[in-house]
């Protein structure tokens, strides 16, 4: 599950915040201090998440630090059990 | 007073931290009226410094215009200082009306409404026109007044890839099934200085069903043959539903911006519209000046055809020099140099040469997109361009940086 999970969000965010089809990030890469998605995009991530669980995440979960990675993201998802 | 000294000890350690980010931004007093040559206090207490200003939205050169200065006096003789009001109880005078009327008729819309500025505009047209059955599809480069207007919005946030049709045609597609939907872009990025492909996302917008916003603030009275802005320089006047933009960069300068566009949209903002029901109505001498200003515009091209020339022979030659420059037509220049301190570096030598300009890094521009933004004005003359060059070219030489390209660039000082 955690690989497919991985691969899932890593997809996304190629697709979603990447200019360049060859860049290449992995579940640690830091996607907002290092400026690949933006504080305010993440709004999208953030949906994504929701929509594609079916779960609500409340906004004093939805910190740039929960988002700054796949990894974060994942650790995050766990606490709503479908990590 | 509850002041204690946890509050400010927590400001000052906020306060440090943004100094440590190498993010503290420093005012810089000047001494003289806005222009191509400004003297300027810098650092606080050293002697006044004559330099050529080539970092003011001054693009037409009519912030210190003398018919713009003399209009201002007669606004303020015959309509006074201050309407110590906001718009819909006493604040509306003739020359507002007759503001609004011209930049409608400049703009080529339907209806223009007045707000204290473009932040305000920004800050409140979404929210009076969408909600949250609606979609806001941004570019994901927009203004930062335009993300706090979206904040501020209850409407389903998306955003597509900087000037990428296609990942805008994807978000157009994935919200076919919501009531209200309005692409969101700038006619000019601030940073690049490039320009929006307002034909294309037209062409969309009409595929799809939706409304397009344009905030035309780096356009609006000199893009295009008539200065119209971005809407005229893509040839899709007319079909732009709502343009926001400023009175603070090439129209004069001081302040004050609008919401032009579809009649119903206007008159929806004089009803909801907060940051115009809340916020006092813009000063006489302003509005005054302005009329001012959107006559001159409109009886001659001649400022823009000054500035077009003068961008064009700018970055020409720069490009001659062996700067990296982001190509394009407007007169935002960007001297990429990737390393933010670099940048600062060379920002600093540059003004020792007497040549004002401004290093931006990241969280201003992406990580290691670090560079100088140029910019050009109609109030430049020719010797204030090739001083400007040829001290370029003379700091570009100390560091070592002429004729590279990014990657050599990026070798030599790294991101």
């Amino acid at each position: 599950m955690s690989d497919d999970l991985k691969k899932l969000i890593i997809d996304y965010v190629k697709k979603e915040y990447l200019d360049d089809d060859s860049e290449e990030i992995d579940e640690s890469t830091q996607l907002i201090s290092s400026g690949i998605v933006d504080s305010f995009s993440m709004v999208a991530l953030k949906t994504f998440l929701e929509k594609k669980f079916q779960i609500s995440i409340p906004d004093e979960k939805a910190t740039t630090e929960a988002f700054d990675s796949v990894n974060n993201m994942i650790n995050l998802l766990k606490e709503f059990n479908v990590a | 007073m509850a002041y204690s000294n946890k509050a400010r000890d927590f400001f000052s350690n906020e306060l440090k931290n943004i100094n440590t980010a190498g993010t503290f931004k420093e005012e810089r007093y000047i001494e003289s009226p806005q222009g191509a040559n400004i003297n300027v206090e810098f650092p606080v207490g050293a002697k006044p410094k004559e330099v050529l200003n080539f970092c003011a939205n001054n693009y037409l050169g009519l912030s210190s215009h003398p018919e713009v200065i003399e209009a201002a006096h007669q606004g303020l003789n015959e309509r006074g200082y201050g309407m110590s009001s906001v718009r819909f109880i006493c604040g509306t005078q003739d020359i507002h009306k007759e503001l609004e009327t011209k930049l409608t008729k400049f703009l080529g819309t339907e209806d223009t409404i007045l707000f204290p500025s473009c932040m305000d505009a920004n800050a409140g047209v979404f929210d009076v026109v969408l909600d949250k059955e609606d979609a806001m599809i941004s570019d994901r480069l927009v203004h930062a007044s335009i993300v706090d207007g979206m904040r501020l919005c209850k409407a389903q946030l998306y955003n597509y890839k900087h000037s990428n049709m296609d990942h805008l045609e994807e978000k157009l597609k994935e919200t076919q099934n919501l009531r209200l939907r309005m692409i969101i872009t700038d006619g000019v990025f601030s940073m690049d200085g490039d320009i929006a492909k307002l034909d294309e996302i037209c062409d969309l917008a009409e595929k799809y069903d939706a409304m397009v916003m344009v905030d035309d603030s780096h356009a609006t009275g000199f893009m295009g043959k008539n200065g119209r802005g971005t809407h005229e320089h893509c040839g899709v006047i007319g079909r732009i539903d709502i343009i926001t933009t400023t009175l603070g960069k090439a129209l004069g300068g001081a302040s004050g911006g609008c919401v032009s566009g579809r009649k119903e949209i206007v008159d929806l903002c004089r009803q909801r519209a907060r940051p115009y029901l809340f916020s006092n109505t813009m000063p006489p001498v302003i509005v005054a000046a302005a009329n001012k200003v959107i006559d001159l515009i409109s009886k001659t091209t001649d400022r823009r055809d000054k500035l077009e020339k003068n961008t064009k022979y700018f970055r020409d030659k720069m490009t001659a020099a062996g700067f990296d420059i982001r190509e394009g037509v407007h007169p935002i220049v960007p001297i990429m140099l990737y390393n933010a301190k670099l940048a600062q570096d060379m920002a600093r030598d540059l003004y020792e040469e007497g040549i004002y300009v401004i290093g931006f890094s990241f969280p201003v521009v992406p990580k290691g997109q670090a560079r100088i933004r140029v910019q050009v004005s109609a109030a430049h003359e020719k010797e204030h361009l090739d001083k400007a060059i040829a001290a370029f070219t003379k700091i570009g030489a100390k560091y070592q940086i002429l004729g590279k390209k990014k990657d050599e660039i990026i070798a030599q000082y790294g991101y």
